[in-house]
């Protein structure tokens, strides 16, 4: 069905002033310019309200936009609304299927919608529910189906035309971690095979964990886009918590570290990233406290996250 | 015709087919609420001013009472049919939201607006017949004009279809798909012959019933069922069609404008 449409080498999505004002007078995104790359796994993050879920209905024409240009795979969605949709696969943030439609035929009618042929989609419709735990449930009402259940039933849907690029809005809310994790494996299969992924996400060690790309949008603009790997680079200090084996009655002093004594078992150490780790060790070790157990104080994007949308950094 | 045409012809194609097949599944699955009410409801209707009533009446317009009733009960069964499947499918899409499987997809809105409206035509036009075959329980029918009893049956489908999308694309909760079928739809298919032939009203009530669209939908398919008609035959279709073409130009530019359904 996708022969006609040519995907060669080009930008996933290119965004120029994307402008959207609603008939309410609220502003929600106030000239947004976003590149992604195609192949990218990228994350967009904001708080809510942000404007992140009215950027992904522009982009799946759901939303009229006030101004503004975006091509998707060099197509301009104004010159041709169409090829565009054919080469999006979208999972939104609500449910929005049919609560008294079987699993089947919500995946097989999507299929239909593109424009597959019932047995293809069949076919398809059997890859992916089997691949997302689904299939033994696909003569199920979507409405007896668990929350976690429902949002891979959005994700199979979203795929059933073999998109080239995926938008997923914050697609494990509300699920729970073991799922959320064979989720992200499902979801870095489909990337490694090619497909584009977009992913607006609250959780942002999923973010870390998933993705290449990021973009953080706040107030409807774009406060940054680079890499992630860039975008921690940036953080020059490590904080670890230590627990430990004895208690202490005293805050130890390590050079060029800060240290809290969090209480009589536990310590707060803050150090450059240029300090060796050894070398920390070797001194509390030389104080003679001993050290059983040891974390990260908390996620290293959540700060810069925190830090670029409170205009810290 | 290029390959890209003829793909978007095939992708229109198969995505109108999904939408129908749908709105049909529909409709069946639910058949105790879509197929069974008119059945019974009609049945009354003969059996009680038709049989029992009629029997009094005597003859309208020539014509057996019974006989006389039957186009209209008919037509009634079809323009209840036709809007309530489009009015309550298209505005619980809406509600569900699933409406957006169908937007995010290539699909033009010509094709989602047809996909609708016919899943409308099948459900009235079947109910139509199950009517109709209620009907010859109690009397017997003599078509005289088959197909044009057919297209007007289709073409009154059509446009409560077209009038039942209007309403569920403006609706914004469940009372507004009762408003319209029980405040204006019930009173107009009422006073629109289908009980009387208008020759009975004073001459300024004959006068005012012309500005019933369902009184030329009434008249059409009872001419085209016993031969006989208020009006000319012409004017009843010219009409219906003059409201299909305004309703369907209407309800697409609303689509493609995205009212009621984008933000």
């Amino acid at each position: 069905m996708l022969t006609y449409l040519k995907v060669g080498l080009m930008k996933a999505l290119v965004i120029k002033n994307l402008k959207k004002t609603y008939d309410s007078g609220l502003i929600a995104l106030r000239g947004i310019d976003l590149v992604v790359e195609q192949g990218d796994f990228f994350a967009l993050l904001g708080p809510n309200g942000a404007g992140k879920t009215t950027m992904i209905g522009i982009l799946t024409s759901l939303v009229n936009k006030t101004s503004g240009h975006i091509s998707i795979f060099d197509y301009d969605i104004d010159a041709d609304p169409i090829s565009p949709k054919m080469l999006i696969g979208v999972v939104p943030q609500e449910f929005n299927f049919n609560f008294f439609e079987t699993v089947i035929d919500i995946v097989i009618n999507q299929a239909g919608y593109y424009g597959i042929p019932r047995a293809l989609a069949y076919e398809r419709a059997e890859r992916y529910l089997t691949q997302l735990g689904l299939w033994d449930k696909r003569n199920q009402v979507s409405r007896q189906l668990s929350g976690g259940m429902k949002r891979r039933l959005m994700i199979a849907r979203a795929l059933v035309h073999n998109p080239k690029m995926l938008i997923l809005d914050e697609p494990t809310a509300g699920v729970d971690i073991e799922l959320r994790r064979s989720m992200w494996t499902f979801l870095q299969e489909i990337n490694n095979q090619g497909t584009t992924i977009i992913l607006t996400t609250h959780y942002l060690e999923e973010a870390e964990s998933l993705c290449r790309g990021i973009a953080i949008i706040d107030k409807g603009k774009i406060v940054e886009n680079t890499t992630i790997k860039e975008l921690l680079s940036r953080l020059n200090t490590e904080t670890l918590v230590l627990d430990l084996r004895h208690p202490i009655q005293s805050t130890p002093t390590v050079p060029d570290c800060k240290i809290v004594l969090k209480d009589a078992l536990s310590l707060e150490i803050t150090f450059p990233k240029t300090l060796n780790v050894n070398n920390l060790f070797e001194s509390l070790s030389k104080q003679h406290i001993e050290v059983s157990s040891l974390r990260n104080k908390s996620n290293r994007l959540e700060e810069l996250f925190i830090g670029l949308v409170e205009k810290k950094l | 015709m290029n390959i890209e045409c003829k793909t978007r012809i095939k992708i229109n194609m198969v995505g109108l087919y999904t939408i129908v097949r749908r709105e049909i599944s529909r409709t069946v699955r639910i058949w105790s609420q879509t197929f069974l009410p008119s059945i019974i409801s009609m049945a009354l209707y003969f059996i009680i001013f038709g049989n029992l009533i009629g029997s009094r009446i005597g003859e309208m317009e020539g014509i057996r009472y019974i006989d006389y009733l039957v186009p209209g009960l008919i037509m009634m069964s079809i323009i209840t049919n036709s809007y309530g499947n489009v009015v309550a499918s298209f505005f619980g899409s809406k509600f569900q939201r699933n409406i957006e499987e169908m937007l995010v997809s290539p699909l033009p809105s010509s094709i989602i607006l047809w996909g609708f409206i016919l899943g409308g035509v099948v459900r009235g036009v079947i109910v139509g017949v199950l009517v109709t075959l209620v009907s010859m329980v109690f009397t017997k029918l003599h078509l005289q004009h088959v197909w044009l009893t057919l297209l007007i049956a289709i073409l009154t489908a059509l446009l409560f279809s077209l009038a039942g999308l209007i309403n569920a694309i403006f609706a914004k909760k469940f009372d507004d798909i009762n408003f319209v079928p029980t405040f204006v739809l019930t009173p107009l298919t009422y006073l629109a012959g289908v009980f009387y032939s208008i020759r009975l009203l004073p001459p300024m009530w004959q006068y005012v019933t012309h500005a019933n669209p369902v009184f030329y939908m009434v008249n059409a398919f009872r001419f085209g069922m016993l031969g006989v008609s208020d009006i000319p035959i012409t004017t009843a279709i010219g009409v219906l069609i003059g409201f299909i073409i305004v309703l369907y130009t209407a309800s697409l530019w609303m689509l493609k404008k995205g009212i009621g359904i984008k933000h």
